[in-house]
């Protein structure tokens, strides 16, 4: 698999008036861990929906693992694993008799390997014990887990994946996000939405940012966090520090001065060669949380006057 | 598809307790029956009650009859009302489409699945009223059977006749569930579906009651339910048996048209 995985031209969804996705054009490569950042209601579960052809666009384009959605669907969707807003099972089914049922619900999922291939996700997802169980007493985490061993039953190339550790505890967070670096790692191509911040930044290789239905940033994370070409240089004399370095200084906080210059050896030879105590120095990226707040301009909950 | 959609509904406590609470009713008739000795007179009261007195082997045709007016409507109507807006309630619908199940197909799935449950309680009322009838009730082994016009019926002509009946039946039912699945693409809660199916039922009850609305009579779609007595005249009168299978057919077809084009063009967003 290669190029492109998804492709979106000018689309958009309007509700009535409300317009919860507004002419996005997404790019997905084969390979990518690709981050799909915004704030709640900026339109990411709406965006998933319309790659899933659950949607219909009311404007633009989709293209999914080269294939027009929802045309192709039938063909595209079999290789394809999602989870949308939240897992979704039969209460009163064991897990293993939902993943069952989805299964043989379309296209492309063997009979012969199913029950194999349910005991493996079901391992892969931490759920090893808990598949005999009726889903009614599942914890929130496990119905999100089963929601995940759902996504990955029949081994797919892509995963799109709408919050996926919603519900989950920091450690279930931590064993989801290992599981989806591992999955990468195997060639998995992952589209994954969440309105947190840290999450993206700790998986992604590639972020697209949405606010308000609009995409305002899509790079990847290596170019969107760059360094800055300045230094960031701890000490405990900041007042002899600024004296030695003169206009250099970009700005001071206390003991922390940024410092023109992309080579920190230099600017701690020179600091040291004067006497200047360094306690710190490292060179300067901007996080992806000041990258997007500069891109974004506020809250899409937030509802104007 | 068919085959999930059938182990769903079969494999649900729901279903099975519908079915098992439908059959009380008739059940608990054919008890007082036989503690009271007290029939219906003929004419009165449900369909061949009157008779199975006598003869236990119509107690089937009785049930169907005790059941045809609300149990057995209202066991489709929630059956049928659950089928696409139960799935869109439970978040189901949404995975099951993306999986992709494919939206025609999965209507037609969930479709197969509702004549079988209809065919399915259908027996199971007949077959569980033969038990009891045969049980309670004196049952005349080489007599024949008396027909509704007064001529005489063989056991083997009351059989097959039972059998046309609960075809009847069935079919019958199936606008009901056409009813209750159109409503059923139109909202995210199968409970709304399901009453807006019964509304239309009850509806049809009270017009056919009407003589001012005798106009529209022959089309309402609870106007032929009972006509299965027919079969048990001597000649079989199929004229009202024909019109209520044509009348259900485009009722059929009518809704069920539209529940597919609804629901193939519609946003899922449950
Ligand atoms: N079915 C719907 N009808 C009307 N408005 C909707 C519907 N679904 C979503 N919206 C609106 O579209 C916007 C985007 O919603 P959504 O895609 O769910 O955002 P997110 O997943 O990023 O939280 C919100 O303003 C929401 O209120
Ligand atoms: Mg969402």
């Amino acid at each position: 698999m290669s190029g492109t995985v998804i492709a979106t031209h000018g689309l958009r969804k309007a509700y009535g008036a409300v317009r919860a996705v507004d002419g996005i054009d997404l790019d997905v490569r084969a390979g990518d861990i690709y981050g799909f950042l915004g704030a709640n209601g900026s339109g990411k579960t709406t965006t998933v929906r319309m790659l899933l052809g659950l949607v219909l666009p009311t404007a633009g384009t989709v293209e999914v693992l080269g294939r027009p959605i929802p045309k192709a669907a039938r063909e595209v969707l079999p290789g394809v694993g999602a989870l949308i807003e939240g897992p979704a099972a039969y209460g009163p089914l064991s897990g293993t008799a939902n993943l069952s049922l989805l299964d043989a619900a379309g296209p492309g999922g063997s009979r012969r390997t199913r029950k194999a291939r349910i005991a493996e996700v079901l391992e892969q997802v931490g759920l090893g014990g808990g598949g005999k169980r009726a889903v009614r007493g599942y914890s929130l985490g496990m119905r999100q887990r089963l929601g995940l061993a759902g996504a990955l039953l029949r081994r797919p190339d892509l995963l799109v994946l709408d919050e996926p550790t919603n519900g989950l505890d920091p450690q279930g967070i931590h064993e989801i996000r290992l599981l989806l670096l591992d999955l990468h790692r195997t060639g998995t191509t992952i589209f994954v939405s969440s309105h947190l911040l840290a999450e993206i930044e700790q998986l992604a290789t590639r972020v697209g940012v949405l606010d308000r239905g609009r995409m305002v940033l899509q790079d990847d994370l290596a170019t969107l966090t760059a360094p800055t070409g300045a230094t960031v240089v701890t000490t405990t004399d900041p007042a002899q520090a600024a004296r030695v370095l003169g206009d250099r200084v970009l700005t001071s906080d206390g003991e922390r001065l940024v410092v023109r210059g992309s080579d920190p050896a230099e600017v701690n030879t020179a600091l040291v060669g004067a006497g200047v105590p360094v306690t710190g120095l490292v060179l300067q990226r901007p996080t992806l949380e000041e990258v997007v707040l500069a891109a974004a301009t506020g809250s899409g909950d937030r509802v104007a006057a | 598809m068919i085959a999930v959609e059938l182990r769903k509904l079969f494999r649900r406590p729901r279903t099975w307790i519908t079915i098992a609470l439908l059959n009380s009713l008739p059940v608990l008739v054919a008890v007082l029956l036989k503690v009271t000795d007290l029939a219906p007179r003929p004419g009165e009261g449900p369909a061949f009650l009157s008779a199975v007195l006598t003869n236990g082997t119509l107690f089937p045709l009785a049930a169907l009859a005790i059941v045809l007016p609300l149990f057995l409507p209202i066991a489709v109507a929630v059956v049928a009302g659950d089928s696409v807006a139960g799935e869109a309630q439970g978040g189901t619908l949404r995975y099951l489409l993306a999986r992709p199940a494919g939206r025609t197909r999965l209507l037609v799935a969930k479709l197969v699945a509702i004549v079988v449950f209809v065919l399915v309680t259908v027996v199971i009322v007949a077959a569980v009223g033969y038990v009891v009838g045969t049980a309670l009730f004196e049952v005349q082994s080489l007599g024949a059977t008396t027909a509704v016009s007064g001529t005489s019926l063989t056991p083997e002509q009351v059989a097959g006749r039972t059998l046309l009946s609960i075809g009847y039946v069935t079919i019958s039912m199936l606008g009901v569930a056409a009813f209750a699945m159109f409503f059923s693409t139109l909202t995210d809660s199968p409970q709304l579906a399901t009453l807006g199916a019964l509304a239309v039922l009850i509806g049809s009850s009270l017009l056919f009651t009407l003589d001012a609305a005798s106009d529209i009579a022959p089309y309402l779609p609870t106007r032929y339910w009972l006509s299965f007595v027919d079969f048990f005249r001597d000649p079989i009168q199929w004229r009202n048996v024909a019109r209520g299978l044509g009348l259900q057919a485009v009722y059929v077809v009518v809704l069920l048209g539209a529940a597919w084009a609804n629901f193939t063009t519609k946003d899922i967003t449950s």
